[in-house]
């Protein structure tokens, strides 16, 4: 702790920071613009000066640039001093003086920091009366809007872009006050976290394009705290709706997992819930039900309009109980009822579905070879031999092995930990000796340098990390398995050796282990996307073997969906054990919640249970070609406009919460599955106690349960701010009168601007505080700068390290991979947008979703006599596959192994989850 | 009177090849000190010599070299660079040491690269410099062959690359840490410091940025000794330093002459006073960046303090001088200009003080000037010149703001009086 001096007061900080950061966290308004929790200082805006002491006797003082001043014990500045504040005014007067002044009808107006800051320092008059200097603006693609005019120079723009995500195509051109951000030509931009320029740019140069097309101000947006929905990661958002479509998600702040940032995909992947696939209302047989006012908008003819005032209540209530009178109707009829749960869907629909069917006729929804990977996990996880580490754990360590993933596509948000992690060696050796201070941005890249610490890519394919590795090494899964093996070997010689490795596989164990062992906090990544349950289980011994000796040491195993490890907690039983079931006669009906069958597993998959099952029952929000099929298909919510608990890859149960209210037609798949008598009466929390009461691993859950109860009873949470408007005018066409706010009996958040003043942090739902309108008001909401959020941890973790457990190593070696002739290993690659099945709904990242290619060598092209360019026929070896023959562009990359060809997954009728691993591989004819 | 700078210089400014300067006692001072020095003694002597950086700042050479981390731990490699990047409106004494002795120049930062260990030097030329790259190129080849440079220098195991680097022209370039960025390949923006660039500088490795002239002496005081460089000059500082003087006079041009020659006998003496018909209103004393001195000042010795204690700074010790027949208000405009557009973009009061002083500048002269535009540049000269901004390329251009108005307050009232510029 160290105590400085505020125009003479007192103040404790912690030790380490630079005094914005202290005054920050002090609750000092002091304004800034280029410093950033997670960029740190450069001093280029010279906004928040302020003055400094050498002592009690000097009056005179200096004027210094807080970001850029280390908060030493005994610091004496003054905040309120004349100099500093004239001189504070002027940079802003300056910084003002070719701002367009269009805020009324600028897209960031209301929640601008800029506009905030102008506020703070007091400049009102305009003396500068010359031109405005302008500038001609760039189409950054689908997800970025660009106003270069609005700039203000701050160059946080391209610090985050380049320096801190590693883009290259975002630059500053030009000099002087004409320096301009942006591309060398118009382009969508390339980084997959382009999004975050949007809350980066502290004006709006940089905004959120989708948002524009439907766009809402930040204070009439309804908000909830929210997970996401587009990997396992759980990175904690906030969604935004107005009039019931969800206008924009934004990012969360969480301190463990996402800090301060989200991938693109997260960002932009959210159109599918207002898709016109979506279902809006009931199905019997292929029929919806007719409800007035349900249409989708877009069907309708015009824009969302509140259903309060459009949807038929009466025919909504008739549909809902004739439905759910149907789906009693086929569960009495049922001679056996098997339950498919889903990875994207709530552990609480999970349970209900479980708690229906019966868990031994219950799966959580993943394929088969999906569940071999999530139990390698789950055995991992649960030994408490390793350390999982969360995402900004993975930031944080100092060597990292990745095994079989490609991060970047697979779990986005882990390329940018990594890309951090990266820095930690250079910075320990190079910077740390100096003493100079981390937040010291410049200087520490400076003498950071080029220096790299320890990564190692082990894939079958390129990845997005190759370029900042160590080394990289292109193999067969069974191979990559074997390496880590040997590892594993190397750090624990009471393991087998293992024969007959690769050629030079062996000096790259060495390698590898050596760097792990003198790491301080080395991590190993592996994964589900990877499709090999052997790469996990070799990753999993690497981590025992580094826990024994380096309790900082951990393991980061990703999982495909948003609950996948929540459904694979709920039932070991695959997809294809249950489709069993139906064609063993020991049942005839089947339930499937919120599962795309033909994304998953192929659409050989859905006919084999289409066939095998009497009776389909589907409960989606999404419109799939397996509602098309069902017998009965009963609306769900989703993220938007639902409520449930979601685990993330490193075992973190998290609760996210709907923006919207449903549709009069739409109920959360618990509440349509749940108990027939109670359904209506019956609420999230009442179902979450029963989970958590009769599955073991979910106690903690009740800790959560009960942080919720507790707001709850105490009269909840606002979805909207206390600016909300037009809430009495939207409806003036059928009533003047404010309409009666709907109610939500399962959350602790009110759709009106009713409730406490006090939100804890895992409810947050918009960042603002008196005079911070912007996303910059997160840091009164912190412990300190990029610190814990006030208030407590976000989430529980199931899974912990537990001093004393003896390591429990994975024994069974796949053997060495062997090429087949005429036929070979096809290997799972995986596009950050197309691969993932609800942001590909989303038509902005439909926009950048590439042509799906299947990826093999020159030798291999040549050897089915193709070309770069030509369609490709791809058909699984054997008949166990689900996927039906496809025809692919073919891509030539000498990165793939001879023997090896990679399919898109989840693209163009190849399954997200490969169910077979050879195929074989012919010229396509055309047709 | 000794000229060690200049004296060799060829009546036709030709420059001195690696046998003339031989010849003339070129290359002595590397050969004694690699055979009679250690590179802390070379520091030694610089040190103690009191010489001063001949580039605009005047920091102690000797003092700056001492910061470079020695030893065996010290962080490797190291370099020297020269800042040869000669962008200061009205200065062009490091052209003719370039062009007319280019050995000089590259004996000097042998002997700086030995004296902080440096494994590779740099000359960061001023793009329009196109002769001077040339000679450079031609003499580092002849260096190269008599052993000078390269491996195991004249057998004392000394190891010295030294290059030649044209840059892209950007006055900034004359910042120090700007001229590194810009030599790493980024964009010229000036660092933060610390960390200083002795400690990490170029590559974040250990680096030291010199004038031309300041290498250029080097050999001389290696060659003569500290007691020698300091007889040379007049007053307190040490040593000759090239001074100039452009403008309406009938001489113009540069004279190596001793630290504390007194403004008028360069005026008048050298630079053969102010051409017929022409009265002397003003002279910026060593370049644009540096505050305005009038006919009250001309008494004063041209060395580092006196000229500081007048309000100025002795800067390149290049002057230009400004006559009666010169609007001073378009004169002003003229350096704010210059300034404005060569700001790099990167803080604001440099990127938008400096706009907008140009701006208002330009309303005056065209005679659209206001009486409020006086406090607005008022407030401009004197907040830019307070080096509240990142780096001094606005607390430079602000001097000249802030003098002007001092000196010339009624010429930028009457513009604003009679709406025109009163000498068009």
């Amino acid at each position: 702790m160290a105590t400085i001096y505020i125009d003479n007061g007192p103040h404790e900080i912690a030790d380490g920071q630079n005094l914005l950061q202290a005054l920050l966290t002090l609750g000092y308004d002091l304004p800034y613009f280029c410093w950033h929790g997670a960029l740190g200082s450069v001093g280029s805006c010279r906004q928040c000066a302020i003055k400094l002491f050498k002592d009690e006797n000097d009056v005179q003082g200096t004027l210094v640039m807080a970001c850029m001043t280390a908060a030493k014990d005994g610091t004496r500045l003054s905040i309120d001093d004349q100099d500093a504040q004239e001189f504070r005014a002027l940079v802003l007067e300056w910084l003002m003086t070719s701002h367009p002044h269009d805020c009324p009808v600028c897209d960031e107006g209301g929640e601008c920091h800029l506009q905030d800051m102008t506020v703070m320092t007091g400049h009102t008059y305009r003396r500068h009366r010359f031109k405005k200097r302008t500038f001609r603006n760039q189409n950054l693609g689908p997800f970025i809007n660009h106003e270069m005019n609005r700039c203000i120079r701050c160059y946080r723009c391209v610090r985050f872009y380049r320096d801190y995500a590693g883009g290259r195509d975002l630059v500053p051109l030009g000099s002087r006050d004409r320096t301009y951000f942006g591309r060398s030509k118009d382009g969508a931009l390339e980084s997959p976290f382009s999004g975050n320029l949007v809350e980066v740019c502290p004006t709006g140069v940089f905004t959120d394009k989708p948002l524009r097309a439907h766009y809402t101000r930040k204070w009439d947006l309804q908000t909830a705290p929210s997970i996401c929905m587009h990997c396992g990661l759980g990175c904690n958002t906030i969604a935004a709706e107005r009039y019931g479509t969800v206008r924009r998600i934004l990012n969360r702040y969480h301190p463990e997992v996402n800090g301060y940032f989200l991938c693109d995909r997260g960002r932009f992947g959210y159109a599918f819930v207002h898709d016109q696939k979506t279902v809006r209302v009931p199905q019997v047989a292929g029929r919806p039900f007719k409800v007035a006012g349900a249409e989708h908008p877009d069907a309708a003819g015009g824009a969302a309009l509140p259903d309060a005032g459009r949807i038929d209540a009466h025919a909504a209530l008739v549909a809902c109980e004739e439905a759910k009178g149907t789906l009693g109707e086929i569960l009495a009829q049922a001679n056996g009822i098997v339950g498919i749960g889903s990875p994207r869907s709530t552990l609480e629909n999970n349970f209900a579905l479980r708690e229906l069917v019966g868990a031994d006729r219950f799966s959580g929804g993943l394929a088969a070879a999906e569940m071999a990977s999530l139990e390698a996990i789950l055995s991992i996880l649960r030994e408490g031999s390793v350390h999982p580490f969360s995402l900004q754990e993975v930031a944080r360590a100092d060597a990292v092995l990745v095994l079989g993933e490609d991060v970047g596509a697979s779990a986005p948000l882990l390329e940018l930990s990594v890309r951090q992690a990266v820095r930690r060696k250079p910075i320990k050796e190079q910077v740390a000796p100096h003493n100079f201070p981390e937040w010291d941005d410049a200087c520490v890249r400076l003498l950071e340098g080029s220096s790299r610490g320890p990564l190692f890519v082990a894939t079958p394919a390129a990845t997005s990390l190759d370029g900042l590795a160590e080394e990289t090494l292109r193999a067969a899964p069974e191979e990559i398995a074997r390496l880590a093996m040997a590892v594993a070997h190397e750090l624990d010689a009471q393991l087998p050796p293992i024969a007959d490795l690769a050629e030079g596989a062996r000096e790259w164990a060495i390698q590898i282990a050596e760097a792990l062992r003198s790491a301080e906090r080395p991590v190993v990544i592996a994964g589900m996307s990877g499709n090999s349950s052997a790469v996990i289980r070799a990753a999993g011994n690497i981590a025992r073997a580094l826990g024994q000796q380096n309790p900082e040491s951990g393991i980061f195993l990703t999982t495909n969906e948003a609950n996948s490890l929540g459904s694979g907690l709920l039932s070991t039983r695959s997809v294809e054990s249950v489709i069993d079931d139906l064609k063993e006669k020991r049942a005839d009906t089947v339930i499937l919640l919120e599962n795309d069958f033909v994304w998953r597993m192929g659409r050989g998959a859905l006919d084999e249970l289409r066939q095998a099952a009497r009776r389909l029952v589907v409960l989606d929000y999404l419109e799939t070609e397996a509602t098309a099929l069902a017998d009965l298909v009963l609306p769900t919510t989703s993220f938007a406009d639902g409520a449930g608990t979601y685990l993330n890859n490193e075992g973190r149960l998290q609760r996210s919460y709907g923006a919207s209210t449903p549709l009069a037609t739409v109920r959360p798949a618990w509440r349509w599955i749940g108990p027939a008598a109670d359904y209506q009466s019956a609420t999230l929390n009442a179902l979450a106690t029963d989970m958590a009461q009769q599955v073991d691993e979910l106690t903690p859950l009740s800790a959560l349960i009960a942080q919720d109860e507790k707001i709850l009873m105490g009269g909840g949470i606002a979805r909207q701010s206390h600016r909300a408007s037009g809430r009495t005018s939207i409806n003036a066409k059928i009533a003047v009168s404010e309409p009666k706010p709907p109610e939500d009996p399962d959350t602790p958040l009110n759709f009106s601007m009713e409730g406490g003043a006090h939100t804890p942090p895992h409810l947050i739902n918009r960042y603002w505080a008196s005079g911070w309108n912007s996303a910059s008001a997160l840091t009164r909401f912190q412990e300190e700068v990029s610190g814990p959020l006030l208030g407590g941890v976000v989430g529980q973790r199931l899974f912990e390290r537990r001093e004393g457990i003896a390591p429990r190593y994975a024994t069974d070696m796949p053997g060495r991979f062997e090429l087949r002739a005429g036929q070979w290993r096809a290997v799972g690659l995986h596009e950050i947008y197309g691969s993932e099945l609800l942001s590909a709904r989303s038509a902005p990242v439909a926009q950048r979703t590439p042509e799906s290619r299947v990826l093999m060598s020159a030798a291999t092209a040549q050897e089915i006599g193709a070309a770069e360019g030509e369609q490709v026929r791809i058909d699984a070896a054997d008949s166990a596959g689900h996927m039906p023959s496809v025809l692919l562009t073919l891509a030539i990359d000498d990165r793939i192994p001879a023997g090896l060809v990679g399919l898109p997954c989840g693209m163009r009728g190849v399954p997200a989850v490969l169910g077979f691993e050879w195929v074989k591989v012919s010229k396509g004819d055309g047709s | 009177m000794e000229r060690p700078l200049t004296g060799n210089i060829r009546p036709d400014r030709a420059p001195l090849d690696l046998a003339a300067y031989e010849a003339a006692g070129g290359y002595r001072a590397l050969k004694k000190a690699l055979k009679e020095m250690s590179p802390a003694d070379v520091i030694g002597v610089v040190k103690d010599s009191g010489l001063r950086g001949r580039g605009g700042a005047g920091f102690p050479t000797g003092l700056k070299w001492s910061f470079v981390p020695t030893g065996d731990q010290a962080p490797r490699p190291k370099y020297l660079l020269c800042n040869a990047d000669e962008m200061e409106p009205g200065t062009f004494k490091d052209r003719l040491l370039l062009e007319s002795q280019p050995h000089q120049l590259i004996e000097g930062m042998i002997l700086a690269s030995y004296a902080m260990g440096a494994d590779k030097a740099y000359i960061f030329l001023r793009w329009a410099y196109h002769d001077a790259a040339d000679i450079l190129r031609r003499s580092l080849a002849e260096a190269r062959e008599a052993g000078y440079l390269g491996k195991n220098i004249l057998g004392s195991g000394f190891d010295c690359e030294l290059l030649v680097h044209t840059s892209a022209g950007r006055y900034i370039c004359g910042e120090e840490t700007a001229l590194i960025s810009s030599l790493e390949g980024k964009r010229a923006n000036p660092r933060a410091k610390p960390p200083f660039p002795p400690m990490a500088g170029f590559l974040g490795k250990p680096t030291i940025v010199n004038n031309v002239e300041t290498l250029s002496m080097v050999p001389h005081i290696i060659a003569n000794g500290v007691e020698w460089f300091q007889g040379l000059g007049l007053t307190d500082d040490a040593g000759t330093k090239i001074f100039g003087v452009s403008g309406p006079v009938k001489n113009p041009g540069l004279w190596e002459l001793p630290l504390g020659t007194p403004i008028r006998e360069i005026l008048e003496g050298h630079a053969g006073g102010m051409l017929d018909g022409r009265a002397f209103r003003a002279l910026l004393p060593g370049g644009a960046s540096t505050d305005f001195l009038v006919a009250e000042h001309l008494d004063l010795p041209m060395d580092f303090a006196s000229i500081e204690k007048a309000g100025s700074r002795l800067g390149t010790g290049t002057m230009i001088v400004i006559d009666d027949q010169t609007c001073p208000v378009g004169a002003v405009l003229n350096l704010t200009r210059f300034f404005a557009q060569e700001s790099c973009g990167w803080c604001t009061p440099c990127r938008e003080g400096l706009a907008w002083s140009k701006e208002t500048l330009s309303a005056i002269e065209a005679g659209e000037g206001r009486l409020e535009d006086l406090d607005l540049l008022e407030q401009h000269g004197t907040i830019l010149a307070k080096g509240y901004s990142f780096c001094a390329l606005a607390p430079g251009a602000a001097e000249p703001i802030k003098s002007g108005l001092k000196y010339f307050r009624e010429e930028f009232r009457a513009h604003i009086a009679e709406r025109r510029c009163p000498w068009r």
